[in-house]
């Protein structure tokens, strides 16, 4: 009953990235503690992590007494939170430096929420769900928070960590009457007996308040309010992370309960997450309309991606999984990207934020420009790019599980889209103006953004690159 | 039997009582005493339930150290009444009321139909279950993963908090 | 004693306390609202728990404590953080980002 040494090497991941997180905590305090030394250890962290997962994704184990999966589909949701939590320290660094609040406390915890995303990916058992949950919201609560002199930041910080106390409520709430109905807390056994508490209202209702939790993790209309004023005063990296790693690792504990665990298709909770899913693309898309900061434009975009992303949990097919496993990978990439070149314009005191902020940023930096256009041809889901396929998956295992006034709505206000997306694109290119990045980018960020812009590209031309890696995954 | 219903009932009212008190204080000193109330009266309710560990941990834990650290903020930041409460109320509020009490009543009316596949109450088997020994053996087999992730959730937040309430903005 | 009881009583708390978040504007008292509908939820815990005659839930609960031992220290230092740059806690008076 005890940890063994195989458990441990068998989860290597997600112990590399811990203990490396508790390596750069020794260095941090060390007196004349060096910055850089952390930021280097933590950048290598992510690395190795990464690399363990790529290597462990054939092989998909049951760990530590039945608390969690490793390899396979843990692996591949390793695989985005690593370089969701890469990316971010990269783009931290710069953006730190020219506030002067660059601490290596910041890269350790964006490794210690990256572990709680990966207990989230791979939990087998509600408890763990639970603790990975907390621990990834815990650091970025502190993470929203982290420009103490900034009352945007304090203030955002203040809203998100409410709501989301709030939301553990529900959370825990649901888990209860989970556990009360099912006896157990172990996924495994919950899917094994799940056809008959499919027909017992007090576990349909504990279903029903883990639905409003994981929405509000995701951002999901009716319960999105906290997005759009978090993102907007979180300091722009920490708002990168949250729109794709933990938006990512709530839908993966989404895709792990409502999709592996239970089979949704045809029960109550199905036309839920449908209903949930429409209003969030049709109002997320709309208010995106009217936004004229882009860190609001964003967040009000991610809403509507969350509601893309929930048809396929409404699906609730392998083919749903599949191709949220697709968009997930896809999206991490092209908002990331997106607002690391934000990042980039903005200034200490968070203006250059506004779409007149772009005009002319064309023939200031013609490179600049055409990757920030890539990114956003990519969100608006245009072919050739990775957006294109993770949308056309996701819909098309809608229409296959019946719910083709869902993909009929998801197709309608992705059009939609296009009008804010593209708005972006021609500001850069047909507006005059003299929109530059002031401040000088250094080189190794610079190249990260091009290797995310390149793999938008790849992955939108060979998406079975990807599809196919996550049809192997085991049914639970 | 009729002493447990006592127990219970007076129990359950005060914990109410004392929820209600703590929400409708203007005062946060206040509130937060009253809370303190409302989980020493849980405590009550989980010894109710054979569940010793938890009751005792309860009160340290959460009168012990959770709500003196509240107390400590509040007489910290030095804070006033709050105005009239009735100024808070907006049509926006009161439709998440409804909301809460449409919910409320949902779940209620579950529990009535939902709980019939439940096993009788049994005391023998719910003392074994709670006692110090059996969790503390259960918590370091069985739930030994989960309980070492707390160690790296509570050095998170110690750093975060570290991080944000020092005094010094360096 | 059924467990319908302990469930109904659970259920009346945490239901307090999601009023107390909606309709209260002191931070520190919406956090304490929350503690109570965290509270209220290991009620319903230890009582499956128990008359399950299963561990597990009582287990959950001591995870649930640990957790708002961890929520309330960063909760805490972050309305601290707030405090300091705005003298106040009252939620109303986050303007700049619309509450």
């Amino acid at each position: 009953m005890e940890i063994t040494i195989s458990d441990l090497w068998q989860s290597a991941p997600m112990v590399s990235l811990t203990l490396t997180g508790l390596v750069a905590l020794l260095v941090e305090s060390m007196k004349g503690g060096r910055t850089t030394a952390v930021y280097g250890l933590s950048l290598a962290g992510c690395a190795l992590a990464f690399v363990f997962s790529l290597w462990s994704l054939g092989s998909e184990v049951i760990v530590f007494n039945g608390m969690i999966l490793q390899g396979g589909y843990a692996s591949y949701f390793s695989m985005v939170f690593t370089s969701s939590a890469f990316f971010t320290i990269v783009l931290s660094r710069p953006y730190m430096q020219r506030l002067h609040r660059e601490q290596g406390v910041l890269y350790i915890l964006i490794l210690f929420a990256t572990v709680g995303m990966m207990l989230m990916a791979s939990a087998m058992d509600l408890i763990i769900l639970f603790l990975g949950i907390e621990l990834m919201s815990v650091c970025l609560y502190v993470l929203t928070g982290f420009v103490r002199t900034k009352v945007t930041s304090n203030e955002s910080a203040v809203k998100y960590f409410l709501l989301g106390a709030f939301a553990t409520g529900f959370l825990l709430y649901g888990i209860a009457l989970v556990y009360g109905t099912a006896g157990t807390t172990n996924l495994k056994l919950i899917s094994q007996s799940f056809a008959q508490l499919s027909g017992n209202s007090l576990f349909l209702m504990g279903a029903g308040l883990l639905v409003i939790a994981f929405s509000f993790k995701v951002a999901a209309v009716p319960f999105h309010m906290w997005a759009p004023d978090v993102y907007e005063g979180a300091p722009t990296p920490v708002t990168a992370f949250m729109s794709t790693g933990a938006k990512a690792a709530a839908f993966a504990a989404f895709v792990t309960v409502f999709i592996r665990t239970f089979a949704i298709t045809g029960t109550p909770i199905s036309e839920v997450v449908a209903f949930i899913a429409a209003a969030s693309m049709i109002l997320g898309n709309v208010t995106a309309i009217a936004q004229s900061n882009l860190k609001r434009m964003l967040a009000y975009s991610s809403i509507a991606h969350a509601g893309y992303m929930l048809s396929g949990i409404a699906a609730g097919s392998a083919e749903g999984e599949t191709g949220i496993l697709f968009y997930l990978a896809a999206y991490t990439l092209m908002n990331m990207g997106a607002f690391g070149i934000i990042s980039w314009v903005e200034q200490q005191d968070d203006t250059k934020l506004t779409f007149d902020d772009y005009a002319g940023f064309s023939a200031q930096r013609p490179v600049v420009a055409a990757m920030l256009s890539v990114f956003m041809f990519s969100l608006a889901g245009i072919p050739p790019f990775a957006g294109f396929f993770g949308k056309y998956y996701v819909f098309l295992a809608a229409v296959k599980a019946d719910l083709v006034w869902l993909a009929v709505i998801g197709v309608l206000t992705s059009v939609i889209s296009v009008y804010y997306y593209l708005r972006l694109v021609m500001v850069m290119y047909f507006r005059d103006g003299n929109a530059t990045i002031e401040e000088r980018v250094p080189g190794f960020a610079f190249a990260v953004i091009g290797v995310i812009a390149a793999l938008v590209i790849l992955l939108g031309l060979y998406p079975s690159l990807v599809v196919d890696i996550s049809k192997t995954f085991f049914k639970l | 039997m009729i002493l447990e219903s006592i127990v219970f009932y007076s129990l359950a009212v005060a914990s109410v009582g004392s929820a209600l008190l703590m929400v409708t204080r203007r005062n946060p000193v206040i509130a937060a005493l009253y809370l303190i109330l409302n989980f020493f009266c849980l405590a009550g309710l989980y010894l109710t339930l054979q569940a010793q560990f938890i009751a005792v941990i309860h009160i340290l834990v959460y009168a012990g150290a959770i709500m003196v650290l509240f107390l400590f903020v509040i007489m910290l930041l030095n804070l006033g009444d709050e105005r009239k409460l009735s100024d808070a109320i907006s049509p926006r509020k009161i439709i998440a009321g409804g909301l809460s009490l449409a919910l409320l009543l949902e779940l209620l009316s579950i529990f009535v139909t939902g709980t019939e596949g439940l096993p009788e109450y049994n005391a023998d088997q719910a003392l074994q279950v709670g006692t110090v020994e059996y969790i503390g053996k259960q918590l370091f087999t069985k739930f030994l993963f989960p309980f070492e992730v707390t160690s790296i959730l509570l050095l998170a937040a110690i750093i975060g908090a570290i991080l944000l309430a020092k005094k010094k903005p360096d | 004693m059924g467990i319908q009881l302990y469930l109904y009583l659970s259920a009346i708390l945490f239901m307090i306390g999601v009023v107390g978040v909606i309709a209260r504007r002191n931070a520190i008292i919406v956090f304490m609202s929350i503690e109570l509908m965290l509270n209220s939820v290991n009620l319903t815990l230890v009582a499956f728990s128990a008359f399950l005659g299963d561990v597990t839930g009582q287990m959950l609960v001591f995870f649930v404590m640990t957790v708002a031992a961890a929520e309330a220290a960063i909760g805490l230092a972050i309305i601290i953080s707030l405090f300091r740059n705005k003298q106040t806690v009252n939620l109303d008076e986050i303007n700049i980002l619309k509450w």
